[in-house]
């Protein structure tokens, strides 16, 4: 029968082995993939503002971004793609809440320029490999 | 007690059960928004409302654990603790910085970074905090008769969850890095770190209620964390699949956080294999109650339904939609509200020396907060899955998705309200029980057994 001091090389053994590789994977993942996958040449000042915008207020308290964040508001990684700048700028400078359906967005009525950061963002995030996330409806007619 | 200082567990209680209480109001305000009814809006809109509510469920439950410490570690190592003032001021700063956070939130002052919201200027302020409560446990562990594993254990998990909350401090400027490091957080603390402080929490209790020896109650415990870390370390992956990292996490998260329920089914299997091996003879049927409740509740909460969707080919599909929400809300409640309920339910009556052990409330208070929770858990399980199916499959537009399920947010409000009443006649135990007192003061346990009305 399993000891206890047996049970203890169990556990101590087997956290370090598994954090020494969960470390490793890390390293490679950070160094070789990501600059990659997000096209780091990309992250301009305007993106890193946006990027401190989206921060700054929460936008993540409602909304999801690569599928992280609540489920008040759509998922925001397409948005570029899937809206344009035209209508993302609209929302973004609106002063009065944005309410399709009835459910409210809080009304930020951002400067010309914050907006535009913010698209930047979009635009940037929304160009990153997520490994085919969001999959497309395959039931779509 | 034994221990004069424990009392100090007491207070810690107090403050989580109020921040439970506002917590709920907060919960409460999300599930009408998201049935059409936003008439806070203009004054806690919904950001405003989640970011409280997950982050008094944090400080509540890291009070409730720090609770739990200051009673655990002086009966386990047989010394008082060093510093009970000092644990005092570690008491109201921690209520200090919680409530400005909370404030904070009502005037745009957080960082949009789920469960993280914490401005980083107060991060530093937790991060003193912790220091503080680290400081008092491992020095009186350190100046204390015994070192035991139950002790060990814990204080592991409570050290380890104070190292994993810096690497979220970082700032970077690419969204995936943010995420990446977010997730040692808030992954590795839940499906890590807290499981140590969890199975600490319950290997204590069940050598308490149980009387089972405690070499073989320690015994499983290594067994158990060993799970932990082995399943979850690289579990990790499951929350990398979509964020912009390598291939290699589809496969590594995929089967290691499959493997993850194994350490709740191997705690739901302790805690009821030990009740039986017991002698059945302690009075607190409360306190065993919660025991072997948050053992079972949380392999269903976290291990099952953690599974349902912890695959590549299922999350693709339910990331970041109402299925993570009905599985955050039982695996969060099952597993770590439940134990701090345990843990308050079996250190009351020792506290206050009043012994409410098997009441009514106490047990109308145990199903009404457990039965509503599974019926808000099948509520957002319903919702998540309407919404997988006509957002994700069939291409639906996500508003008139949500206009769709919103009935189901109904059903949400009816059972949370169920569940509020659980909780607040727990809480109306609570205050029952009145403040420690010196005559609970007991030289051993079984005295105040022997004294008991109950047997
Ligand atoms: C007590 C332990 C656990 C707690 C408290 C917990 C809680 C949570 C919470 C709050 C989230 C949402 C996180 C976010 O999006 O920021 C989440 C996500 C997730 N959890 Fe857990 N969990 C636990 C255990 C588990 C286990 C054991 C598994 C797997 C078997 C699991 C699988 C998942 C998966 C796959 C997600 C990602 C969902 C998505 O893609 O949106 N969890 N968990
Ligand atoms: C009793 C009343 C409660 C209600 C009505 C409620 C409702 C909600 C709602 C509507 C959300 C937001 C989902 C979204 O982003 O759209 C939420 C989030 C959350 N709640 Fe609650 N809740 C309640 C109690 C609790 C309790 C007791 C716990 C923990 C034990 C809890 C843990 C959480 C967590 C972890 C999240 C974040 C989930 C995620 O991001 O996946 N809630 N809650
Ligand atoms: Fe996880």
């Amino acid at each position: 029968m399993l000891s206890k001091s047996q049970a203890k090389i169990f556990f101590l053994g087997g956290t370090v082995v598994t954090f020494a590789i969960f470390l490793a994977l890390s390293w490679t993942s950070l160094s070789h993939e990501v600059p990659k996958r997000t096209h780091e040449e990309n992250l301009s000042q305007q993106v890193i503002k946006g990027k401190v915008l989206w921060e700054k207020n929460n936008c993540m308290g409602c909304h999801t971004i690569m599928g992280e964040g609540a489920y008040y508001a759509p998922e925001l990684t397409k948005v570029y793609d899937r809206r344009g700048e035209g209508f993302i700028n609209a929302v973004l400078t609106s002063k009065i809440p944005w309410q399709p359906r009835g459910r409210q967005m809080v009304a930020y009525g951002f400067s010309k320029e914050d907006a535009a950061n913010l698209t930047a963002f979009f635009k940037w995030i929304g160009e990153t490999d997520l490994n085919g996330f969001p999959a497309k409806p395959d039931l779509k007619k | 007690m034994k221990y004069k200082s424990q009392r100090v567990a007491y207070w810690f209680f107090a403050l989580s059960m109020l921040l439970l209480s506002l917590q709920i109001i907060y919960g409460f305000i999300m599930g009408f928004a998201h049935m059409g009814y936003d008439g806070l809006h203009s004054i806690i809109p919904f950001n405003t409302a989640r970011a409280v509510h997950t982050n008094l469920l944090v400080v509540w439950l890291l009070s409730g654990f720090m609770g739990a410490a200051y009673y655990i570690i002086p009966e386990e190592s047989e010394n008082e603790l060093v510093s009970v003032k000092l644990a005092y001021i570690q008491l109201i700063s921690l209520a200090a910085v919680g409530v400005t956070a909370i404030v904070g939130y009502h005037f745009n002052y957080w960082e949009g970074r789920k469960f993280l919201e914490i401005p980083r200027p107060l991060d530093w302020l937790v991060v003193l905090n912790v220091l503080t409560f680290l400081g008092i446990i491992l020095a009186t562990l350190y100046k204390g008769k015994k070192r035991t594993t139950t002790a060990l254990v814990l204080t592991m998990g409570l050290v380890f969850a104070a190292l994993l909350y810096l690497p979220g401090m970082i700032w970077f400027d690419n969204q995936t890095m943010d995420s990446f490091f977010r997730w040692w957080v808030v992954h590795l603390w839940v499906e890590g770190v807290w499981e140590l402080i969890m199975g600490g929490i319950l290997a204590f209790l069940l050598i308490k209620i149980t009387g089972v020896d405690r070499e073989v109650i320690e015994k499983w415990l290594y067994v158990i964390v060993g799970l932990t870390f082995i399943s979850g370390i690289l579990g990790t992956g499951h929350h990398y699949y979509y964020i912009g990292v390598g291939k290699i996490w589809l496969i590594v998260g995929g089967i290691f956080s499959a493997l993850e329920p194994l350490a709740f089914l191997a705690m739901a299997l302790f805690a009821v294999a030990m009740y039986r091996k017991g002698e059945k003879k302690h009075p607190n049927k409360m306190a065993l109650n919660w025991t072997l409740g948050t053992s079972i509740v949380s392999f269903v909460g976290a291990g099952l339904l953690g599974l349902a969707h912890t695959l590549p080919q299922v999350n693709m599909y339910t990331h970041g939609t109402l299925v993570t929400a009905m599985h955050g809300h039982l695996a969060f409640w099952g597993a770590y509200g439940m134990i701090v309920f345990s843990i308050i339910s079996y250190t009351m009556p020792n506290l206050t020396g009043r012994k409410f052990f098997d009441s009514t409330t106490g047990q109308l208070a145990f199903w009404l907060s457990n039965i509503g929770m599974l019926g808000m858990t099948t509520a957002f399980g319903v919702a998540g899955v309407a919404q997988v199916y006509l957002e994700r499959k069939v291409g639906i537009e996500f508003g008139e998705v949500q206009t769709e399920i919103q009935v189901h947010f109904l059903i949400l409000v009816l059972c949370a309200t169920m569940f509020t009443s659980g909780i607040a006649l727990f809480i109306y135990e609570f205050i029952k029980y009145g403040r420690p007192t010196e005559e609970a003061l007991a030289p051993s346990p079984m005295k105040a057994n022997v004294i008991s009305p109950v047997i």
